[in-house]
């Protein structure tokens, strides 16, 4: 086996900031604004680079798809221990209408190109709260997923996988390749050290075209509109009468 | 408008509610510079940004929930502090051959600023720590650099610096501490006031006499704890910086040895001149951090109270303040930034810089900051809001690491020397 895991890293507005609705409804207000990794991929890398640092995998890499500032993004996984990172160029209108299925024929890809092992994931993105893209990856390559992980083991050419689903906790064991998408349990990310943020710069980032992966980014689906959550109303004081008849 | 404040900020994360030490609700989040014209990360490069999002993310997830409890409490947050270091923070312009992150002083300077906005006291100490770790790193030889910096740079070790005395403040040229050879060892007799970490230390950067009186007659000289004739005086109880205790160093009859001490008799008080160059730019920063909290925190109270029917934040008076402190705060950043760069260029203008922001940084910052605790009301009077602790902590950054009149000393003999 190659050994090497590729982690998908997505770029979205901070957790902090406040969200605003664009005034012409189309979207969020994003010039500007706050970005950072998504926490579930901060998981997924710190999961990474667990498996290498137990040696279990020879080489972790970071991919992201989007436009010039995705290598933020792709820097701060290194700086975390990410070997190497590949930067997916998709920009303008493409971006805006990027989502789960072009990504994960992207991913899909990449993982083939690359020879992966293994794919880890974030369970969703904090933007868009898909929940898609992990399991669309597996369904492509035709590879087992073991998602909502909180823990994840490598036994010989197996992954033993602590699923969180409704009903509590699921173990599977899966056959390598596999995809993996990543739980808030799963791990608590570290932080970059500084020595690691300067040796992050050497590291090498790729730039590849998703045309060059022979990828097609058209989208299925169009936003009509974009709106705020309802104000929350008042509350309504019920009748005593009423609450007796029915208990 | 959208559901403000915590519950927003929960259901972003879908699933997963609070995970308690990462989503710090109400305190530290608003600290993490979101609105955009003060924003600290304006004019860096992509690494110093890089820099600043741990630093601001150890602040916000080690430090901000444990500050108030810390202060209240004087505990020395010896862990916390030990984390940091793990991350680089304890020799960051430290060379790496001995342990350190090898920064520069901007890099430095944007990370203290960061790392305040979570505890204002514990970063302020921190600052000194590497001050001294610097000292031994600049001025030591092989064997002292060896032999101390390591440890400093784990924090390991802590250090103190050992300046002032009960009669030599601002007159520091005039220290009484006295070193005398025997031997190969100085023998050291006098005492040290106010010095932060006195006591709970390992390593003393104590500047003595070794010769004659004035600047020209001190050494400096690194001293262990635990050697005979070292003591301390009772914990001071202070209005603020109470996550570090504050001492008199006491030396009776203290053998050091010869081989302690940092370059040559006589260079001492350069030594010392030359690590507060660099001190007083970071203690700017910890003020900046500061007054870039207050001014957030200032910020959402105005968004969030109400007054006559409308929310405080449409009263022009407090707009317009609110404008002049984000201004000054801006402005004492650039000078604080200016001073960095300065310092390490080793440019002709550099002490005068270093002085100049000290004074203006620390000043401005405690205005923003005490004009920040009069936007809440009775409120900022209150130890559960945090206001109050910045303002409590930085009001000694006016005063100590030479006090601001000391700054307009240095910056008027610039001016009036003729050259």
């Amino acid at each position: 086996m190659s050994g090497r895991v590729l982690v998908g890293v997505k770029r979205v507005i901070d957790y902090a900031v406040k969200i605003r609705v664009k005034p012409d409804n189309t979207g969020v207000v994003t010039d500007g604004v706050k970005h950072s990794m998504n926490p579930f991929c901060e998981i997924a890398v710190e999961e990474a680079v667990k498996l290498k640092e137990k040696k279990l995998i020879k080489e972790v890499v970071a991919v992201s798809c989007g436009p010039q500032q995705a290598q933020e993004t792709i820097r701060t996984a290194l700086a975390m221990g990410a070997d190497r990172g590949i930067h997916v160029e998709v920009a303008g209108k493409d971006y805006e209408t990027l989502g789960p299925l072009q990504v994960s024929k992207i991913l899909a890809a990449l993982a083939k190109k690359e020879d992966a092992q293994l794919i880890i994931l974030g369970k969703q993105a904090i933007d868009d709260d898909c929940n898609q893209t992990g399991q669309m990856t597996a369904a492509l390559l035709d590879w087992p997923q073991g998602t909502f992980a909180s823990e994840v083991s490598l036994e010989g050419d197996k992954v033993k996988v602590v699923r969180e689903i409704d009903g509590g906790l699921e173990t599977i064991k899966i056959n390598t390749p596999a995809v993996v998408t990543a739980d808030l349990r799963l791990n608590t990310p570290r932080y970059a050290t500084l020595p690691n943020i300067m040796k992050a710069k050497k590291k090498k980032i790729a730039n590849v075209k998703p045309a060059d992966l022979g990828v097609d980014l058209t989208s299925r689906l169009e936003v009509l509109r974009v709106d705020e959550p309802p104000q929350r109303q008042a509350g309504m004081k019920g009748s005593t009468e009423l609450s007796r008849r029915d208990s | 408008m959208a559901a403000v404040g915590p519950l927003a900020r929960v259901a972003r994360l879908g699933s997963s509610i609070c995970r308690n030490h990462r989503l710090i609700l109400n305190r530290s989040s608003q600290r993490r510079g979101i609105a955009s014209c003060i924003d600290p990360a304006h004019g860096l490069t992509d690494e110093q940004k890089e820099f600043q999002k741990v630093a601001f993310d150890f602040a916000a997830n080690e430090m901000a929930p444990h500050m108030a409890e810390w202060d209240q409490k004087e505990i020395f947050p010896v862990e916390t502090m030990r984390k940091a270091a793990q991350l680089g923070f304890g020799g960051i312009y430290v060379q790496p051959d001995v342990g350190g992150s090898g920064l520069s002083r901007l890099d430095t300077s944007v990370i203290f600023e960061a790392l305040s906005t979570g505890c204002v006291s514990t970063t302020a100490y921190i600052s000194i720590h590497n001050m001294c770790a610097w000292m031994i790193d600049t001025f030591g030889n092989n064997e002292q650099r060896e032999k101390f910096c390591p440890d400093l740079c784990s924090m390991e070790k802590f250090a103190s610096y050992c300046l002032t005395e009960p009669g030599s403040g601002s007159d520091a040229a005039s220290l009484l501490t006295s070193a005398q050879r025997k031997g190969d060892h100085y023998i050291l007799n006098g005492s040290k006031a106010f010095i932060s970490g006195g006591g709970d230390t390992d390593v003393y950067v104590v500047m003595c006499r070794t010769g004659s009186k004035g600047p020209k007659g001190i050494s400096c000289v690194v001293v262990e704890k635990g050697t005979l004739g070292l003591s301390f005086g009772k914990k001071e109880q202070k209005v603020g910086w109470n996550s570090q205790p504050t001492r008199a160093v006491i030396f009776e009859d203290c053998a050091v040895p010869v081989t302690n001490r940092l370059g040559e008799e006589g260079q001492g008080f350069s030594i010392a001149m030359k690590g507060l160059n660099g001190g007083r730019i970071n203690i700017a920063s910890c003020s900046l951090g500061a007054a870039h909290a207050c001014v957030q925190l200032a910020r959402d109270h105005l968004l969030v109270r109400k007054q006559f029917g409308e929310t405080l934040s449409n009263n022009q008076f407090l707009q317009f303040k609110l404008a002049e402190m984000a201004t000054k705060l801006v402005a004492s950043r650039l000078l604080v930034r200016e001073a960095a760069t300065a310092l390490q260029e080793n440019r002709s203008d550099a002490v005068s810089l270093c002085s100049m922001a000290k004074l203006f940084a620390t000043d401005e910052c405690f205005n923003i900051c005490n004009q920040a605790l009069q936007m809440h009301g009775g409120y900022g009077y209150l130890k559960d809001y945090a206001v109050q602790q910045f303002v409590r902590d930085i009001r000694v950054h006016q005063i100590l690491e030479g006090t601001n009149e000391v700054m307009r000393m240095i910056i008027s003999r610039n001016l009036l020397t003729e050259s």
